[in-house]
Parts: C-alpha cells; structure tokens; sequence
C-alpha cells in the first residue's frame, strides 16, 4: 500500500496552517515537565500531520528525549495535553501510546544484533500456526511479510536469516521503521536516527524517512544536525533548554539560517571570550577561541 | 529448511544475492553455534576409539552405554541451563537441585511413607516454587543471577544436608527401606532400563526428549524468539513488548523443573538419594552449554549443541577410565575443552557481528 499520494508539502503547505481542515495526528499543546526543581520542558508546542515530517531540533540537554519520552507515553506531561486526532489523552504508559498508532524508533535500542532480520521485524508480534494444541511461528509468512514490507523501503532482503548485526546502521534502521510502519503505526519518532552514521547510511536513513512520509505516516524526526532535518522537514521545532525557541515551516526558514539558530551565534562569541579569559598563555586555546569567534561573526 | 527463496529476489541486489548464494551456504554451516561442538565430539570419539587401550571397550556396546550414562545427567540438564544462558541469566543452584529433590522424594516416602507418585508431584512443585524464586528475585533486584543462584545453591546444599542428618540419624543417605506404592511404576519411567546386557537407562529417552522439546521451543516457537531477545539486547526486546521479565521467571521454573526430573530419574532407579548429590554440577552443565555454543554473555546459541557439549563431557569422563588414564586427566581434558569452546565462540560472535561485506 502507498497511503494518500503524500501531500506535496514544502510548496503547498502555507505557513502555521490554521484551517483544521487537516486535524493533526499528534499534537503536544503547551506541554511542560518537571523533574524537581528542573525543568526539562516547557511550554513546549508542536505538531505531526499525515504525511508530513516534523523536525525537532536541539542540542544535548535541550530536553529532546524528555519530549520523546512524553510524547510516547513513558510519562504524563506536568502541564498542558496531549491530543491524538485532535483529542486529548492521557497515555497510561508506551503500549497504549502504540495502541494509537504511535510508535518510537530508538536508536540503538531499535533492533536485536543476534537474531536474523525476520525474527527482529516479528519480535512481540510473532505470527504463529496451529499444530493441535501448539502453536508454532509461521516462518514461511514472516519471511514473505518482512521482505515485501522491506521491498517498499527499497531494500532487497536476499537472506532472511541473516544477522540484523551484520546489516549497515541504515539498514537497522530501515527494520525497525519497515516494522513499526507495518505494525500500524501512523506517527513515526524517530530518536536520533542518524547520529552514529556516516554520510552515505544517514543520506539512507532520510530516505526512509521519505518512504514513510509518502505512505502517509507522520513522522517526528528528531535531531541535531539542521543538514539532516532540513532536505526531509515540513516544520521544524527548535528546542533549547526545554523551550521552544521558534518553530518554523519550511517556506519560512531556509537551512542557512536553521544551522545559525542551531549552532547560536551570540553563544560562540561569548565562548570565544571565555577561553580567552580562562589562560591568556595557552597558544593552543587561543587557537580554538579564535576560530568560535570567526565562527560566530560567520553565523551572524 | 533456512535456505533463502531466490524467486523472491528482484530489483538490483538479486544478481549479487544469487552469486554469493552457494558460497553463503557454506559459510552458514559453519556459523552455526553447535557446529563446533558436533566437531569436537568426533575428534573425542576418534581418540579413544584409537588408544589402544580403551579402544576394545570404547567400541563394545557396554561401553557405549557407559559414557551414556555418564552424559544423560548432564544432558537433561544443558538443555534448560543453555536456554536460560541464551536468555542472558546463570543458575548456579541447578545442580544441588537435582539433589535436594531427590533427597525430597527420599524423606516423603521413608519417613511418611507417602504414595512415589505424590512424592514426585510434591517436589515438582517445590521445584516450580525455587525456580519462581530464582526468577523474581534476578528479575526484580536486577542482581546478577551468579550471586542470586549462588546464595540459593547453598540455601538448598546446607538445607539438604542439615534435614537429612536431623530426620535420619545422622545419616547422609536417605534409602527407603520399605518401597510404598508406586514404586514400581515410577521406576519403570524413570528410572529403569530397557534390554539387559547391556541396559539402556529410560533416561536416555528422557535425554532425546528433552533435546527435542528444547530445539522446538527455541527455533520454532514466540517464547524461543523471546528467549534470544531477552538474552540478546532486553532493551530493545522491551520496547518492542516483549516480556523480558516473565521470559527469564520461565526459563529459570524450566531448569528447576529439569534439576527435578533428573532428581527424580536418580531417585526411583535405586529408591535412594544422597545428600550432596549433583553439588558442583551446575559447571558441568555450564561447561556443556558453552562447548555447544551458549554465548555466556547471552542471545546466542543452540540447544542441540548443549546437548552435545553434554556427550563431550560423558566421553571425556568415561574414555579416561577406559584408557586407565588417571581420572584427574579427564578434569584436564574438559579444562582444555571449555577455553576451546569459549574462544570458538567469541570468534563465531564476532563473525557473525561484523558487518557485511
């Protein structure tokens, strides 16, 4: 199946879109989270449609997974909803969030490197076949799903019992999304899902990311990296320190600017003045203070 | 019955799929965990089928059946302890289990004189309840199952010993000196022979079926893909639902569950348990998940392969008397084995980890 021919996003989609003529399939309204006495979100916004990718950018500590963690159900938001077609929800926990359709692609913790790639595609939801009293797994039909599923990813599995570890990091990805795709989902978060590849695996994974967004699944993409987000991205979130600093579409931004809002240009002129500070006889720093202030004049 | 279906290939990557298809083949044999183990156990047979002194008897069925009965007792049990090392976890208490219940059945029908047949079912419950134990307290604590099954090893060793000596003066044996009903029957099942000269112990059978039961689970069923998973990499098993906790609570009722029929077989064949038996057996049956392909580290290995690690143990042990070879040499001989094993294995792992080429 290829779902709705995918909305021709980037040039269709006027900006903020306030008709409801499409409800969102996700949507987190002024959501906030503490732990303690710190904040890991607030007033967070954002939104995922059918057949859109919705890019969420931020820094180490910018409270990306605690986002991921309320969006999926791991725990309740402190403040504001959650809503699912456009209704509120309180998931109980991650099942019931699957249970709606909305399903998480860790990134290391997607898939099993031991166990071949049909048993990984079918591992929780094993299709099985009576034997009188026992039930066995129906290989035959797990391997004929899991290559026909694979296929509209684009990728020809030749071996079905081959290692998932033996697979490229793109390809382990493409599993775990072929799989959650397959299993029903309708909102794709994707964590991270192209830190630890290269060039080639990461421009692999994006394409996947294309693969379920035409199928008319909406995809959360999160990320640090603006080159990753911005080829893909129909709206894109920037988070910093738990809160929202702007969300664009991409008719609003374009990827010069993403990448200065990513890296902060006021932030490497003052780093900058902090290495120079800390020791003023230490050639090597300076080196380093230097180039984040050309740096920073770049960005600006 | 795991060969790819090449009229399912298309588009650019079948041309490259059939070509490597025949070379795959090969290679596939040879990653396959027990495929060292089967090896080794030829290379074994042929050494003491060769010495000349151990030759004539290696050779006779007597002696066949020698090393046999010298490998069921680890073989029932490699089967459920290579599932649970699979499934990521140890359970050093498995072989004083096979003890403790035999020593059970022994005090209920001497001392009671209950009915063997309810003196079996009573001590599989009370297997069912160690193994329950066992299992929630790895699975709750988090603790390594080495330390959890370590302190349950000797809970049941000093348990074992200590009502054996209080109910039977002083005593380190129970025998039961007046067979209660049942006695007959269950020895028939369990611990009986079949043939003479020389006897097959029915154990054997209960050795095959255990293996087969156990490859059926492993290879064909949820549960054994759940086995791997939980052994392989739980997080991620976890997040895509399966329950890692109650796999393992499971895997550690079915080793309980196998040290009870082994109990159970040493048992009825002589109506007598001793109350250190099967004290330091756990290693073997570690020894024999590892030299059949068990990854310690967990999420990988096979159940025929233990199986087979098991015979290797029973031939070493054996073939050393044969040969009238000091019987420490055999201690040596399975020294050299389990470090053989280990590193067959981490090579095959890492062979099996690498990316494609």
């Amino acid at each position: 199946m290829t779902g709705n021919p995918a909305p021709a996003t980037a040039t269709q989609a006027p900006h903020a879109q306030p008709d409801a003529t499409a409800v969102p399939l996700l949507e987190a309204r002024h959501v906030s989270k503490y732990f303690g006495s710190v904040v890991a979100l607030r007033d967070v916004s954002l939104e995922v449609r059918a057949g859109e990718v919705t890019c969420v950018l931020g820094d180490n500590g910018a409270g990306k997974s605690s986002l991921i963690k309320t969006l999926s159900g791991v725990f309740p938001p402190d403040e504001g909803e959650i809503l699912v077609d456009g209704n509120p929800i309180r998931f109980s926990g991650p099942r019931e969030a699957r249970a709606h359709g909305i399903a998480t692609v860790f990134q290391d913790l997607a898939t099993v490197p031991m166990m071949s790639v049909w048993r990984n595609f079918f591992l929780g939801q094993e299709p099985t076949r009576s034997f009188g009293p026992i039930r066995f797994l129906d290989q035959g039909r797990a391997k004929d799903v899991m290559r026909v599923e694979m296929a509209k990813m684009g990728i020809n599995v030749s071996d079905p019992n081959q290692y998932v570890g033996t697979l490229s990091g793109g390809e382990r990805q493409a599993v775990a999304i072929s799989r959650a795709v397959y299993f029903g989902a309708r909102v794709l978060i994707l964590d991270e899902p192209t830190s630890a590849l290269g060039v080639r695996q990461s421009g692999i994974v994006l394409r996947y990311v294309i693969q379920a967004r035409d199928m008319g699944r909406g995809v959360i993409l999160i990320t640090h990296n603006p080159h990753h987000a911005y080829p893909v991205g129909d709206r894109f979130v920037l988070l910093k320190l738990g809160r929202v600093m702007g969300t664009y579409t991409k008719d609003q931004i374009d990827v010069g600017e993403l990448t200065q809002m990513m890296a902060g240009g006021e932030e490497l002129a003052q780093l900058s003045h902090e290495l120079q500070r800390l020791d003023p006889d230490q050639p090597g720093l300076q080196r380093v203070a230097r180039e984040l202030a050309e740096d920073a004049k770049a960005h600006q | 019955m795991d060969v790819p279906n090449p009229t399912m290939q298309a588009g650019p990557a079948a041309g490259r799929g059939d070509r490597v298809v025949a070379a795959r083949a090969v290679t596939r044999i040879f990653r396959r965990p027990e495929v060292g183990a089967a090896l080794a156990a030829v290379a074994i047979f042929l050494i003491f089928a060769l010495n000349p002194t151990s030759q004539p008897l290696w050779l006779s069925q007597a002696g066949f059946v020698g090393w046999l009965t010298q490998a069921w007792q680890f073989g029932i049990m490699a089967v459920p302890v290579g599932l649970l090392m699979i499934g990521g976890e140890f359970d050093l208490s498995a072989g004083v289990m096979t003890g403790s219940t035999a020593i059970m059945m022994g005090l209920l029908a001497n001392n009671f004189g209950w009915n063997i047949w309810l003196c079996i079912a009573v001590s599989a419950v009370f297997a069912v309840l160690v193994g329950l134990f066992n299992g929630l307290l790895v699975v709750r604590t988090k603790l390594p199952s080495f330390i959890v099954t370590l302190a349950t090893f000797f809970v049941l060793r000093g348990t074992s010993v200590g009502l054996v000596e209080a109910l039977n003066a002083n005593s380190t044996v129970v025998t039961v000196l007046n067979p209660p009903a049942g006695a007959d029957t269950a020895k028939a099942i369990f611990g009986g022979t079949i043939g003479s000269s020389p006897a097959y112990p029915v154990a054997l059978v209960w050795w095959l079926v255990v293996t087969a039961l156990g490859m059926l689970v492993l290879s064909r069923t949820t549960f054994g893909n759940w086995i791997f998973a939980a052994g392989g990499e739980p997080n991620a098993a976890r997040n895509v639902g399966v329950p890692v906790g109650r796999t393992k609570i499971l895997l550690f009722v079915l080793t309980a569950l196998g040290a009870w029929l082994v109990g159970t077989i040493q048992f009825t064949a002589g109506l007598s348990a001793v109350s250190e038996q099967g004290v330091g057996y756990e290693l073997y049956y570690i020894v024999a998940a590892v030299v059949g392909g068990c990854l310690l580290t967990g999420g990988y290995g096979s159940v025929i392969g233990s199986s087979i690690g098991a015979a290797i143990i029973g031939m070493a042990l054996q073939g050393v008397i044969y040969a009238r070879w000091p019987s420490q040499w055999g201690f040596a001989f399975l020294g050299i084995l389990l470090l053989f094993g280990v590193i067959v294995n981490a090579v095959t792992f890492r062979q099996a980890q690498r990316a494609r080429r």
